[in-house]
């Protein structure tokens, strides 16, 4: 990847960052940690890898996305938003009554969101279930699902993960999402999901592991999954929660609160340097 | 006599031959051989896809297939579909209003043997509180098939019970029959009291008609086999029409037929209503006949209640 198409995806990824934050400031809850720890990844898919057309946004050979670590939907909303497919002011309705941006994405609600998902372990089996529908039907199609690392505490995750392999659904991506934290502190002592790379390999997939904020990466992994054919690649991101945001980076109690005024403010400075830093 | 079959062997059939008019996918969770799915399978491999003992991702896979604007049928026993995967059901096919149809087979009382953990008394009730779920508890083979392809030809989640216990085919014998969702079907006029049954105890509720007959009792029966949505109309005009309800189900008298007949006319028709249906228990081992009567569920049961009904008038 060149130094300016680099540059280019970071500065979407920042605009989608100040998306989260403006989502979550508004509606005055919500999930910003593990929004942020996405951003880079969903980025990169929206913009450079998926095949899809925002103005023709249920165009059957679409590939298809699933936020199976559906909490982080503002990351969702705001990558949707910055890509076009609605107005980048509705992101301030986020999590409000009679908004199309429901707290967990809602397939109903808005065009572009390719699942329903927020109960956690769900979303990677419906993204087994498109991708095997594409096997069936001869579709060329891909799926890309994100799943959290706390999610992964699900039983469901490895249920998929068996299932996947089984069917070698070499057209479906799992991103897992690294960031080592989950609602009640540090995964590896609420209920430690890891080792990941070693737990998919045993599965039967193909495995990557990424800095999740290195677009150099992200983009290799991608292609790398792409040519691997047989069996389903995850990849694993290694992330940090709360990225961007300065005093949510790394910060466990920023998984699931807004930030008041003088927080918000300090976050929508933070995001501003990056900004700057990017131009 | 009308020749018996179980619920279960039609939806296996049905799927096996609907499956050269109509494009669909089937999902089973490792019991292919008992929920009749085989019978697809066989015909059909490359639209057959075993998902293992695993049926809470089987739901959300087929929520995923669904997605894609292709038809899908998802199978396991009704335990492990309305119990088990509840919560895949309700989120990722329910919410979204996908269009998957569940076919759950081994549902009630009438597993027999295999006892308690595996007789889902449950499943009804589950699966009635979804909103926009279609629940079809079908009479016996004839209509199961009906069932099956009216479900096809509905976009929307449905889902179907299935018993894997023989019943006698009345539908086959009837003229006229149509089968249409939420509509009910009338077996016999009567002005004294309305036996309203679905499932296993539909020809039961024919038999405790008869004998109610004997006596010069006039019951009108009703065979709701679309518990949800309900037929209100034709629930309603009969309780009118009677004063006096029962209704038999091979199911917990909690949550299913009993309690959407009981919260529709408790609004429009106040009439005694008396429920045939496993009484706030589990099941047990044993011979389906013995455990019938251990559970309250024969064509005496409904016939008594009847009259019970009639008293409270």
């Amino acid at each position: 990847m060149n130094i300016s198409e680099r540059k280019s995806l970071e500065r979407l990824a920042n605009n989608v960052r100040i998306g989260i934050i403006e989502g979550v400031y508004s509606a005055g809850c919500g999930h910003p940690g593990g929004s942020l720890s996405i951003a880079d990844v969903i980025t990169y898919l929206y913009f450079k890898e998926m095949n899809i057309d925002p103005a023709n946004p249920r165009m059957e050979q679409r590939d298809r996305f699933v936020l199976s670590k559906g909490h982080t939907a503002p990351a969702l909303y705001a990558t949707l938003a910055e890509r076009g497919y609605f107005d980048k002011e509705e992101l301030k309705t986020l999590r409000k009554t009679d908004s199309r941006l429901q707290g967990h994405p809602d397939m109903k609600g808005i065009l572009g969101v390719d699942m329903t998902t927020g109960s956690l372990g769900l979303g990677i089996s419906a993204a087994c279930g498109m991708a095997l529908s594409a096997k069936a039907y001869g579709a060329e199609n891909r799926v890309y699902t994100i799943v959290g690392d706390g999610e992964s505490e699900e039983g469901q995750v490895w249920e998929a993960a068996m299932f996947a392999a089984h069917y070698k659904l070499d057209n479906l991506v799992c991103v897992l999402d690294l960031n080592g934290l989950q609602i009640d502190g540090k995964i590896t002592e609420v209920m430690n999901p890891t080792p990941h790379d070693e737990k998919f390999r045993a599965f039967g997939w193909h495995v990557i592991v990424i800095d999740g904020h290195n677009f150099d990466e992200i983009e290799a992994a991608f292609a790398e999954a792409r040519a691997t054919k047989g069996k389903p690649t995850a990849i694993i991101s290694k992330s940090v929660k709360g990225k961007g945001v300065s005093y949510m980076e790394n910060a466990c109690e920023w998984h699931g609160q807004a930030p008041k005024e003088d927080l918000y403010l300090v976050a929508m400075s933070d995001l501003g340097k990056i900004a700057e830093s990017l131009k | 006599m009308a020749d018996k079959k179980a619920t279960r062997e039609s939806y296996g059939a049905a799927l096996a031959e609907l499956g050269e008019r109509y494009d669909f996918l089937v999902l089973d969770a490792d019991l292919a051989a008992a929920t009749k799915t085989g019978m697809f399978k066989k015909k059909f491999p490359d639209r057959f896809f075993d998902c293992g003992i695993a049926e809470g991702n089987m739901m959300s896979v087929a929520a995923g297939i669904a997605a894609t604007g292709k038809n899908v049928f998802a199978s396991t026993f009704a335990m492990f579909a309305a119990g088990r995967a509840f919560e895949q059901i309700r989120n990722s096919i329910g919410y979204p209003h996908l269009n998957v149809k569940i076919g759950a087979t081994h549902a009630g009382i009438t597993v027999g043997e295999d006892g308690a953990t595996h007789q889902c008394n449950e499943d009804m009730a589950l699966m009635r509180t979804i909103p926009g779920m279609v629940v079809i508890s079908p009479a016996d083979a004839d209509e199961a098939y009906a069932a099956v392809e009216a479900a096809l030809n509905y976009y929307g989640p449905v889902y179907m019970r299935f018993g894997r216990f023989p019943v006698p085919n009345l539908t086959a014998e009837m003229k006229d029959y149509k089968f249409e969702i939420g509509k009910g079907v009338l077996y016999r006029e009567g002005s004294d009291v309305t036996i309203i049954a679905n499932g296993y105890m539909v020809h039961l509720a024919v038999e405790a008609a008869e004998m109610l007959a004997a006596e010069g009792i006039s019951a009108e029966v009703i065979n709701i086999h679309t518990v949800k949505p309900l037929d209100d109309a034709l629930v309603v005009a009969s309780a009118k029409k009677t004063g006096a309800v029962v209704t038999a189900e091979e199911h917990s008298v909690i949550g299913g037929l009993g309690s959407a007949v009981c919260d529709l006319l408790s609004e429009n028709c106040p009439a005694p209503v008396l429920k045939v249906g496993v009484k706030d228990s589990y099941g047990r081992s044993g011979k389906v006949p013995e455990l019938l009567e251990i559970y309250g569920l024969t064509a005496k049961n409904i016939y008594e209640n009847a009259k019970l009904a009639i008293a409270k008038k």
